[in-house]
């Protein structure tokens, strides 16, 4: 049968084919649909924005000659042991539950070859991640699944978790199929439940409670580890400076590209704003309270090429955070399991069904023989392949820009290609002064 | 279970930090290295993350008042509060003991792996919130929302509960011994079998509170919110 384009029908805009299977759905099962991967629709992102590299006004470096520099400092405004990383692209908290062990200890792998951090998740620290992680971010989040001081102490920091991009202001998930008894265990959970986390912290409401609840982590931990603060990017400007005043160390910001293992569709695709808008508004705080640069911070949420992390870095991040592309880079998506994905009816490049524990990569489940099928040293070598790309392909656009440091690109290399990107990384439209919001 | 050693502590020379002369800092650097067995914190005066971290087997007796998060997070240290405790008093408590002669604030206990808990007075909201396999007993009442999301362990209540007790609780099991505002989403009243009852006369030694464990009631999961469906209205 021809293409029904090809025949001169006409697809409704408002009612296209993912929205009328979704109502399909909605209306066969009574359950709104909960998936994986962040959110899919077309938002203003780092494609939108153009770095201006040197010419005459400005002097680049030489590629293979002079040096750019892509270390950085987390954590030293209060911490006796803040970190060091060789790279500003660090892993994001998953949880141990959402992905299998094996992808756990690969992701640690990984970062550990190329000296950055990787971090835990929903569901406490595993040994395998602890034991192949030379900088692991242990994340103290509402559910306190498996929190344990053992852990904070074995940690390197500690990122206290408001929210995430795919879901501000919502707690986590995991269904059933995902529960095996390893995972429960861990969590204190029956077995094969679908379990809901909680959305607010169980022990303090607030920022003044969260500045009490930092000294509380500050003193079992003995002042060592950086504290971290996580939040879904939303009413950013704010929740930055907050942050800063419970005295978080670095801040961590996440679009609502960001990635989930399982939430709501409705959740990931209508709350939370880009993380091209919030960068600037996290900048701003920071700048505001004369703290940028001292308390960093750290984006996430559609971070995917080098090009990215210098646009990321240049609007005012210290480092970005990935996840998603690194599940990409585990073999997330593979078309080798194109004929798999489909018998899920999925396809591979379209696979988000995380939530439900048949990954045919072996990434996001917990069934033995899938998740054996990902070797965890062969996947933290894809994984340190993917952020030494990442690093150099900011370090090209840095060295152009004329920038011995990737941190020192700054808004003034940037322009926008839309109006919309304009106003939100506020910085001008390409070829004019014009910032919108900011008159001529 | 660990019953606290009160006869056994007192018979040793405690170490003496005085909070008008020395810091918070100094007294958590101190317990989590100690030299010494056993510990007197004298002027108190509501500060936060008293003996937060201890993981050796030690006692401490706060004499007064402490604020936020005393003894969060304790692992064998025997805690003794001599007057009332802020919000969450021994959260996420892993093995030991913590004993609030006072009233507890919100949030007591709340995420706890194990040890005991006992508050000889009242605690307000949100007591044993997502308890983990704490063993919770409350001399009083408790407050609203009390074992919210509680996954294991066991609250006893010898007074009253507030509203929404339980609310979506997994499997710990509560004992009230006075009224119940409310029960949450999912909590309901069991029956008192032999087993609950011996559980209780446990419990109820530990904390050293002479009750009849006849006179309590139990509570836990309907099990009904343990998979997704389409007839809960707020899933």
């Amino acid at each position: 049968m021809k293409d029904p384009a090809e025949r001169g029908l006409r697809e409704s805009a408002t009612f296209d084919r993912a929205t009328i299977a979704a109502i399909q759905h909605a209306a066969r099962t009574g359950v709104y649909d909960i998936r994986g991967w962040g959110a899919k629709r077309a938002v203003p992102h780092f494609d939108d924005l153009l770095v201006l590299g040197a010419s005459m006004s400005r002097y680049p470096l030489e590629g293979y000659r002079e040096r750019c520099d892509t270390d950085v400092v987390l954590g030293d405004r209060h911490a006796t042991r803040p970190l060091h990383l060789d790279i500003p692209v660090t892993i994001a908290g998953m949880s141990f539950g959402a992905l299998s062990a094996q992808a756990k200890e690969a992701l640690g792998r990984g970062a550990s070859e190329v000296g950055t951090s990787t971090t835990t998740g929903d569901g406490g620290m595993t040994d395998e991640e602890r034991g192949e992680s030379k900088t692991l971010v242990y994340q103290l989040l509402p559910s306190r699944y498996g929190m344990n001081p053992d852990h904070l102490r074995a940690a390197d920091a500690i990122e206290v978790v408001l929210g995430q991009g795919a879901k501000p202001g919502g707690g986590g998930m995991l269904l059933g199929q995902k529960i095996s008894d390893r995972v429960a265990e861990m969590r204190t959970l029956p077995p094969g439940i679908d379990q809901r986390s909680a959305c607010r912290h169980p022990d303090w409401t607030g920022p003044d409670d969260l500045a009490i609840k930092i000294g509380e982590l500050r003193e079992i931990t003995d002042w060592e580890k950086p504290i971290y603060v996580k939040v879904g990017a939303t009413r950013t400007y704010y929740d930055v400076k907050l942050a800063v005043a419970a005295g978080a160390d670095v801040v961590v910001v996440d679009g609502m590209q960001g990635g989930t293992a399982a939430t709501q569709e409705v959740f990931i695709e209508h709350v939370g704003i880009p993380i091209l808008a919030a960068i600037p508004q996290a900048a701003q705080a920071l700048q505001e309270l004369g703290v940028h640069r001292k308390v960093q911070l750290i984006v996430s949420g559609g971070i995917r090429t080098g090009a990215d992390v210098a646009k990321a870095m240049a609007l005012g991040a210290d480092a970005v955070a990935i996840g998603t592309a690194a599940l990409i880079a585990l073999g997330d998506n593979d078309p080798q399991y194109a004929a798999e994905y489909e018998a899920l009816g999925s396809g591979a490049g379209y696979y988000d069904d995380f939530q439900d524990g048949r990954d045919p990569a072996g990434i996001t489940t917990q069934d033995p023989e899938l998740s054996a099928r990902l070797d965890p040293v062969e996947g933290g070598r894809r994984v340190a392949n993917y952020l030494r790309v990442l690093t150099m392909e900011a370090q090209t656009l840095a060295r152009a820009c004329g920038k011995g440091h990737v941190r020192h690109l700054e808004p003034e290399d940037l322009v926008a290609l839309t109006i919309e990107a304009a106003a939100m990384a506020r910085v001008p439209l390409a070829g004019t002064s014009w910032i919108p919001g900011r008159g001529l | 279970m660990a019953a606290l050693s009160r006869a056994e502590a007192d018979a040793r020379s405690p170490v003496v930090f005085d909070l008008h002369e020395t810091t918070v800092r100094a007294l958590n650097a101190e317990l989590h290295a100690p030299s010494a067995t056993s510990y007197e914190v004298l002027h108190p005066q509501g500060a936060h993350s008293l003996g937060a971290g201890i993981h050796d087997e030690i006692d401490v007796a706060i004499r007064g008042h402490a604020g936020y998060f005393c003894a969060g997070m304790n692992q064998l240290g025997r805690v003794v509060v001599d007057g009332s405790a802020g919000n969450g008093v021994a959260e996420n408590m892993m093995s030991g003991s913590v004993r609030v002669r006072g009233d507890a604030s919100q949030s007591a206990g709340a995420t706890g792996r194990g040890g005991l808990l006992v508050i000889e007075g009242s605690a307000s909201m949100r007591c044993g919130i997502s308890m983990k396999g704490i063993d919770i007993v409350v001399g009083g009442s408790v407050g609203p929302m009390s074992a919210f999301m509680a996954q294991a362990g066991r609250l006893v209540v010898c007074g009253d509960a507030g509203d929404g007790l339980g609310d979506s609780i997994y499997e710990a099991r509560l004992y009230v011994r006075g009224t119940v505002g409310t029960l949450g989403a999912d909590c309901v009243e069991k029956p008192l079998r032999d087993e609950h009852v011996a559980e209780l006369t446990e419990l109820l030694d530990a904390a050293g509170l002479d009750h009849r464990p006849e006179g309590f009631r139990r509570f836990g999961s309907a099990r009904g919110l343990y998979h997704f469906t389409g007839d809960h209205g707020s899933y």
